[in-house]
């Protein structure tokens, strides 16, 4: 109970009108960005982070709460309204979503959405309070080897259990590796791959990395193959449900939180299998009442997907609090945040900075009331920024990437990286190398240094110190099994990039994405 | 650093057939990562190593050279033995025709401007300037509206850094004006 009363100290902390408003603020912002087509909420945290420049933390971190669950909930609109997902996790929703809007009925699918990603954020933000602190009470005692160990977990299982090819993940990692090496070492204080360059010696800044290769290599991939026709949007009312849509809703809610949460909770990453499976149980329990409708715009396959993304997003804050470990490309550009407060990623973290953390949890819980609050009625409003002329919005989206990179230290330099990362970008998405394994590399990869050389140094040089802790050993197993899982895995059910083939049936040759 | 200098050549290297045979483009990629992988390993042997510190500077270079060097060369493999990559798609994405590199390169001209111009004309002015470029690249023939956008746009987010946040951007030739 201790937590709760906590808790209650955060809300204390962002109770005042000043930091609702940021909380408000941000939940427009988030959503404003999120409903953009082509920017999914990493995106979104990552061009709006300069936003918070001048705030202190608390302020800060209180309006990221809002842009974070703003922008996860802008993509769940874009999904429904124009049938393409902005990432990964919203596939599922947009399978039944957008058959729901082509069906005459977009406002109860927003609705559903709305009020599924509120009731899955909010239960999934108390178990982060019940189980974040507990983990970190314990990691604090977990010494050097064993956090290596996790760290190699949390790359690992993101990059093999993530996307279709497990070489392109690795490639991916390793680009991402590199760019983390570049800047001075931290023992010995001598520049590595910084050609003389006293502005690479540096290091290169996350918020760069992360706005180049989010932003401008989309922005970039998107111009070299930008769909001439307009996309077409299904024009929606104001969003709401029957007392029928309601009692069909609420089961596949509380099912899709139960299995998003733990999805994100552990450190294995993405919302594509929770949403998945949500979806597939949805459809199950369906047809097993004889009322299947998937197919034809079923409300449980927009409400139990949803609801399974929104929980495991929640769950990504338990290893992230805890532990100091991202495992999706939003978190990895909070731990950006954080550290560019000169906030510490680890363990430690719960401990040294309560306020911080208790008042980031507490104002979790009032962006989603303020989201739901202020963006069912406003639905109509975001639907139409799904018709803003495409050139404007690619080029608003490079003005804000530049914006950003340089407010960040005012060198001509940063945006000359940012161009050059922007071209990285692009060409991973020619080549299908997936995008978060890279942001990991960039931010893992100094910390895991730091922790290898950390366990070396307490072993006295010997390599057998790395395994000298069970917890090591535990999670090493754990490792060898998240390489082979995804495997055997694959042969067990198909892809999620074969069901969003699925997506593309319905849909008229006009409108089909690939 | 040599990650991202040395791949964009590769990025821009025109598809000729996207068929379903060999995508012979990512030999330029997995040609980079060997590039880039050698390099830091390279990178590492200029280190000196220091006492008391038995990893040192050099170990994750190595490490991390070496294993690149590899993927470069697996992806060798694997592109002679047939495997293609699956492009992207997305909300304005068309991949039904081949690229438009021409586009791409004029939003990076724009961009390269951008970079040498902006401590010289200030926020205000260069981030107009990019804003109507990038738009122009882009297919947009409302001139005088983007201008017009470009202009709210910089204008108002250097009022809004400097007064809302603090954040002095240079104000360049517009210094006494703003």
């Amino acid at each position: 109970m201790e937590n709760l009363s906590l808790l209650m100290d955060g809300f204390g902390s962002v109770l005042t009108p000043e930091n609702l408003m940021y909380c408000a603020i941000g939940v427009l912002l988030g959503t404003f960005v999120g409903v953009l087509p082509g920017i999914g909420p990493a995106m979104a945290v990552a061009l709006l982070l300069p936003v918070t420049y001048g705030l202190d933390p608390v302020a800060a971190f209180i309006m990221f709460a809002g842009i974070y669950y703003g922008g996860m909930y802008g993509g769940s609109t874009t999904a429904i309204l124009l049938n393409t997902p902005g990432e990964s996790a919203s596939v599922m929703t947009a399978l039944e979503g957008n058959l729901m809007a082509r069906a005459g009925k977009a406002a109860q699918a927003l609705a559903t959405a709305a009020i599924g990603s509120f009731i899955a954020g909010t239960i999934g933000t108390l178990l982060v309070v019940f189980f974040a602190p507990a983990l970190a009470s314990v990691a604090v005692e977990i010494g050097a080897p064993s956090y290596f160990a996790l760290m190699v977990l949390a790359i690992v299982s993101v990059t093999s259990v993530l996307g279709g090819s497990p070489l392109r993940g690795f490639i991916a990692l390793f680009i991402g590796l590199t760019i983390g090496l570049v800047g001075l070492d931290l023992n010995t204080g001598q520049p590595r791959l910084s050609f003389d360059q006293p502005l690479l010696a540096d290091r290169i800044d996350v918020v760069v990395v992360a706005v180049g290769i989010f932003a401008l290599g989309e922005a970039l991939w998107v111009a070299a193959h930008l769909r001439r026709n307009p996309a077409h949007v299904i024009p929606v009312g104001r969003p709401w449900m029957s007392r029928v849509d309601l009692k069909r809703s609420w089961g596949p809610w509380l099912r899709g939180t139960a299995f998003g949460f733990p999805f994100g909770a552990v450190p294995a990453g993405g919302a594509e299998i929770p949403t998945f499976l949500s979806y597939i149980t949805e459809k199950r329990i369906a047809s097993r009442k004889g009322q299947d409708e998937f197919g034809r715009g079923a409300i449980e396959g927009v409400a139990g997907p949803e609801a399974a993304n929104n929980a495991s997003a929640a769950g990504t804050f338990v290893p992230l609090l805890a532990l100091g470990l991202p495992v999706t490309a939003t978190s990895a550009v909070m731990l950006a945040a954080f550290q560019g407060y000169g906030i510490e990623p680890g363990p430690s973290l719960m401990t040294d900075q309560p306020e911080l953390v208790w008042a980031l949890l507490a104002s979790l819980l009032i962006g989603n009331v303020l989201l739901l609050v202020l963006n069912l009625p406003l639905a109509p409003v975001w639907a139409k920024l799904l018709r803003i002329p495409r050139p404007q919005l690619y080029a608003g989206i490079l003005f804000f990437a530049a914006l950003g990179s340089y407010a960040t230290n005012l060198q001509a330099f940063d945006l000359f990286l940012l161009l050059v990362l922007g071209l990285l970008g692009l060409m991973m998405r020619r080549f299908a190398l997936p995008v978060l394994p890279l942001i990991l590399g960039v931010i893992l990869g100094p910390l895991m240094e730091l922790k290898l050389r950390e366990a070396m140094a307490i072993s006295g040089g010997d390599v057998a110190g790395l395994w000298s802790e069970p917890l090591a050993v535990v999670i090493y197993a754990v490792v060898a099994l998240a390489v082979v899982a995804p495997l055997v895995l694959r042969r067990v059910r198909p892809a999620p990039a074969a069901a969003a083939a699925e997506l593309d049936h319905p849909a008229d040759d006009e409108e089909k994405v690939r | 650093m040599s990650t991202p200098l040395d791949t964009p050549t590769t990025a821009e290297s025109p598809r000729t057939s996207p068929g379903p045979d060999r995508d012979l483009a990512q030999l330029g990629l997995a040609g980079a990562l060997v590039v880039v992988g050698a390099y830091t390993f390279y990178d590492a042997t200029t280190l000196r190593v220091g006492f008391g510190d038995p990893v040192g500077p050099r170990v994750f270079p190595y490490v991390i050279g070496a294993i690149t060097v590899v993927l470069g060369l697996l992806l060798v493999l694997a592109t002679l033995r047939g495997d293609t990559p699956q492009a992207e798609g997305g909300e304005d994405v068309d991949l039904r025709h081949p690229a438009d590199w021409v586009t791409v390169l004029k939003l990076v001209g724009v961009l390269l401007f951008t970079v040498l111009t902006i401590t010289f004309l200030g926020w205000a002015v260069s981030g107009a300037l990019l804003f109507v470029g990038c738009a122009w690249s882009l297919g947009s023939r409302t001139l005088v509206r983007d201008v017009i956008v470009g202009v709210v746009l910089s204008v108002a987010s250097w009022y809004f850094f400097h007064e809302g946040l603090g954040v002095i951007l240079p104000a360049g030739i517009l210094d006494g004006v703003l």
